[in-house]
């Protein structure tokens, strides 16, 4: 009797127990399959990219202009750092402004400020083909400023704003509001305290979040193709058109006529990426640090 | 004085970002109305050809591109992401974190003309083989390897980072008390993770998912050089197909009057699903705090 009983009692629980290990042994392996996936792809993606594109980068790719026989990156490299420069110029101001407004003119959350927020989440999320639409749109067309590298330069300048503001607002929180009220204790105003106390001591997390800003620069093709304009050569001022390497690379690509060249200016692109990352990361530790 | 004016600016600074919105709104909807009167957008959201030659403009097959290639994209790369995240949070051994993490934001780094790239040379080989093999023994016509699935698997690639970032941080805004409550009462690791941490954390893992749905419907440049891209409606995976995105990229270099008014419209179209997206992740955000 006594025996039935036990078994009676025992067996579900018993099966229980079993049924769960097996269940977690299960999600452990998924786990780590999964994770292995992911970082399998990766690797092998920037191995493939490296080991066939590395023995196309010749020197004639280095050539100072563009011909059709060489297809030299170099005016494309041009291209990229100016779109850089003149979108950091025109973004960096407008996103660190707005984020001081946010940070230190506003006391609590009002309709303005949920409304800021709201916009910038927006235009964080807005895909980068209806940026170029946008782009074409207003800065080339009823701007007038026709295919060119400043129409390119304020569409990304759009881009990378979302980016910059959030940054710099984490930015700005981070530091101590002890610093601030010693800096007016000793008598300094408002303006002052922010821009001898409060930004320097936030110019870490400003910088990780610029230099964020730039590899999406560097990378972007889809708002660019109809802004800057896909121009082979570098334009002799900011009002003409021209590719940056991300372009220039998918042009080169989808004309089929140079894909040695493609292969090589993938590496130049994934190793400035690399690079770009590498800098963030650095300045991020050295932020936690702190 | 000075304290007023720049007071001024950086107020002026915080109201572009509303300037901008409200700007893109103005000028995509402006350029997008003549298509959708002249076309009508019932016609134009259904018609199933899109031949601009003929003034035929319907982008059914568009929308129906984007919304399959994105849901295979979820398909394939939800369960690796969110597995993913689990492992970075609970599995990984301290040593290795730091390179995993910054591997994944290189991931998120990469740029997507990269991918496409990477999907031409490698994965529309593959697709293609896979294709003739399955047609040998099925009655499935294999396309050229640009189609569905390629373009699926390499955006399921490239929603990782973001569904892995926000994953992994609302698993780690779960209190250690759930997981260790859990273990308390003899559940496994696995049990107290995928049963009481997850459910705690499910409105920012379904945040990361919206997430990767907005990156993989706005993806453009991969999409275009992997897709095929032809304008027809189909279920075969392995046939191209063309997404609202790509339609605008692929057309707009050459188009003019209506033609150009409909790739407007197909822009203010593909700007609605982001916008809708967009309230989604707001809301699931929301959420989140509120449980947190």
């Amino acid at each position: 009797m006594i025996a039935v009983e036990n078994n009676n009692v025992k067996s579900p629980v018993r099966k229980q127990k079993k049924e769960r290990h097996i269940g977690s042994a299960v999600m452990r392996a998924l786990v780590w399959i999964a994770c292995i996936v992911t970082f399998a792809v990766l690797i092998f993606l920037i191995a493939y990219i490296l080991v066939k594109g590395i023995p196309h980068i010749k020197p004639s790719l280095f050539a100072l202009h563009y011909t059709s026989e060489n297809a030299s990156v170099v005016p494309a490299l041009i291209n990229t750092i100016i779109m850089v420069g003149l979108s950091l110029v025109i973004a960096v101001p407008i996103g660190i402004f707005s984020a001081i407004f946010l940070v230190e003119y506003t006391a609590k959350e009002n309709k303005f400020i949920k409304l800021i927020r709201l916009t910038t989440e927006t235009l964080s999320g807005i895909p980068s083909i209806i940026f170029g639409l946008f782009g074409m749109l207003f800065f080339v067309g009823f701007l007038n400023f026709g295919f060119s590298l400043l129409a390119g330069a304020f569409t990304m300048a759009l881009m990378i704003l979302p980016l910059i503001m959030r940054t710099t607002e984490e930015a700005l929180r981070a530091v101590p509001d002890s610093y601030r009220e010693a800096s007016f204790g000793l008598g300094a105003g408002k303006l002052r305290t922010i821009f001898r106390v409060v930004l320097p001591t936030a110019v870490p997390g400003i910088l990780a979040g610029i230099v964020l800003s730039i590899g999406r620069i560097v990378g972007e093709t889809a708002a660019l193709m109809y802004t800057a304009g896909t121009v082979a050569g570098v334009p002799s001022s900011v009002m003409g058109s021209g590719r940056t390497l991300a372009l220039h690379m998918y042009v080169l690509s989808s004309e089929g006529l140079y894909m040695d060249q493609a292969y090589a200016t993938a590496v130049i692109l994934l190793a400035l990426v690399i690079v770009i990352n590498e800098i963030s990361n650095a300045i991020a530790k050295r932020l936690q640090k702190v | 004085m000075k304290e007023k004016v720049m007071k001024g600016v950086f107020l002026a600074a915080a109201c572009v970002s509303i300037a901008a919105v409200a700007l893109i709104c103005v000028f995509l909807f402006a350029g997008g109305f003549p298509a959708f009167q002249k076309i009508g957008v019932v016609k134009f959201l259904t018609g199933t050809m899109w031949k601009p030659n003929n003034d035929f403009y319907g982008i059914l097959p568009m929308i129906e591109g984007s919304l399959y290639i994105t849901g295979l994209a979820v398909l394939f790369g939800v369960p690796v992401g969110v597995l993913t995240a689990a492992f970075l949070v609970f599995y990984c051994p301290k040593p290795i974190y730091r390179p995993l993490k910054a591997a994944t934001d290189l991931l998120a780094g990469i740029p997507s003309v990269v991918y496409g790239f990477f999907g031409m040379v490698v994965l529309v080989p593959i697709v293609r083989g896979w294709g003739k093999s399955l047609a040998k023994v099925t009655d499935i016509s294999a396309g050229n390897g640009s189609c569905i699935l390629t373009a699926s698997l390499i955006l399921g690639m490239m929603i990782l980072p973001s569904i892995i970032g926000v994953t992994e941080s609302s698993l780690r805004a779960v209190p250690t008390q759930y997981y260790e409550g859990s273990v308390a009462l003899g559940a496994t690791h696995e049990r107290a993770i995928f049963r009481t941490v997850f459910p705690a954390a499910s409105s920012g893992v379904w945040a990361g998912i919206v997430l990767g749905i907005g990156r993989a419907v706005g993806e453009t440049m991969a999409v275009v050089m992997i897709a095929g891209n032809q304008t027809r409606l189909t279920s075969n995976i392995f046939k191209g197909i063309r997404t609202l995105t790509t339609n605008i990229v692929i057309e707009m270099g050459y188009a003019t009057g209506l033609h150009r008014q409909a790739l407007i419209a197909t822009g203010v179209v593909l700007f609605i699903f982001v916008l809708i997206i967009n309230i989604v992740l707001t809301i699931l955000k929301e959420r989140g705090k509120k449980v947190a």
